[in-house]
């Protein structure tokens, strides 16, 4: 799958929110799944505010609740956008 | 309940101190029900602290006024925030102004609250709603929206006005009780969810205050008070003051009762 401009510009604000969120950078990557991240509830909360804000998309807890790695996420984001 | 009519939520008067005594932290301070009474010290106490205050109030204009007034004279920055804390687009358009005008929400005290008596047998549908309304949902849902801020901070305090009533009995007041009771298993829970954020949500259980809200009272409730005298505005105010610090950090989840020891 070859990846979009808005794709790269969602894995980057993705990746740097699971950072400050305490996720170790050299374990983040598209095939990694939030819960080996320890990246909970509350820290997804806070990335759908922070996707919001950046691209003005509303993410929803059902919507979120199905997504289980980094990959997804990004996916799902970019999809939102387009 | 009756609200504002038609007026819009608005930040109707500004007034800056000298800034002597600013927060190290970039945001304000909002005290929902702060024209007078508990409030209004509160904001005082807040304002004192270095903290830029949202003095919210419905319909006391006036009063409103006067407490942004002292807190301008003892060197402090104060606005009058118009909302109904009960009205959702109100709130929402409450803090979008507050946020333009002085940054995000890191302490929010809700104190907003009223009272309608009467005993659960002849209690409306109307008393039971318009107590529960005011006192228990409008703090959930300023709560949700000022954490938004707080999380992203790092930094927040969220601090509720419950009451000695709710963990006990007061005849009379079953939706009063039952609205604080409320507020104070909000304050756990919310407190256990963002606490790793360094967001920190605890509840303030005042006894017998004399205030306006509490003029009507019978006198008699005095010598249930192991103090034998009502407490001040200001003796609440200090405990918000502390819950409000950066060295109360560690204290979540927690009732801090003021009460003269009404409730031990």
């Amino acid at each position: 799958m070859s990846t979009t401009a808005t794709e790269e510009q969602v894995e980057q604000v993705v990746v740097e929110a699971l950072r400050s969120f305490g996720a170790e950078g050299a374990q983040i990557d598209r095939e990694a799944t939030f819960e080996g991240l320890d990246v909970d509830s509350l820290d997804l909360a806070e990335l759908a505010q922070i996707v919001e804000e950046r691209f003005g998309v509303e993410l929803r807890g059902s919507d979120v609740a199905s997504v289980k790695t980094v990959g997804d996420a990004i996916t799902l984001i970019a999809e939102r956008i387009s | 309940m009756s609200g504002g009519g038609t007026a819009s939520a608005g930040v109707d008067a500004a007034t800056a101190g000298n800034g002597s005594g600013a927060s190290a932290r970039e945001g304000c301070a909002l005290v929902t029900g702060a024209s007078r009474g508990i409030g209004a010290a509160i904001a005082l106490a807040l304002a004192l602290e270095g903290w830029p205050v949202a003095v919210n109030y419905r319909s006391g204009h006036e009063a409103a006024a006067e407490t942004v007034a002292r807190i301008d004279r003892a060197g402090g920055r104060a606005l009058a925030l118009q909302a109904d804390v009960t009205d959702r687009d109100q709130i929402d358009d409450a803090f979008d102004r507050l946020e333009g005008a002085l940054g995000p929400v890191l302490v929010l005290v809700n104190n907003a609250g009223v009272r309608a008596d009467d005993l659960a047998l002849t209690m409306g549908d109307g008393e039971w709603a318009r107590v529960l309304d005011t006192n228990l949902t409008a703090a959930f849902r300023l709560t949700r929206r000022a954490l938004k801020a707080m999380i992203r901070a790092r930094f927040g305090r969220v601090i509720n006005l419950a009451s000695v009533v709710g963990p006990r009995a007061n005849a009379g007041q079953s939706n009063y009780a039952a609205a604080k009771a409320g507020l104070i298993g909000m304050t756990k829970t919310v407190a256990a969810e963002v606490a790793r954020r360094g967001v920190t949500v605890n509840a303030i259980a005042p006894g017998l205050i004399a205030t306006d809200m509490t003029a009507d009272l019978d006198g008699s409730l005095l010598s249930a008070v192991p103090a034998r005298r009502a407490g001040t505005p200001e003796e609440v105010a200090a405990c918000a003051r502390f819950l409000a610090s950066q060295e109360a950090g560690y204290v979540t989840g927690s009732v801090l009762y003021v009460d003269g020891g009404l409730g031990a």
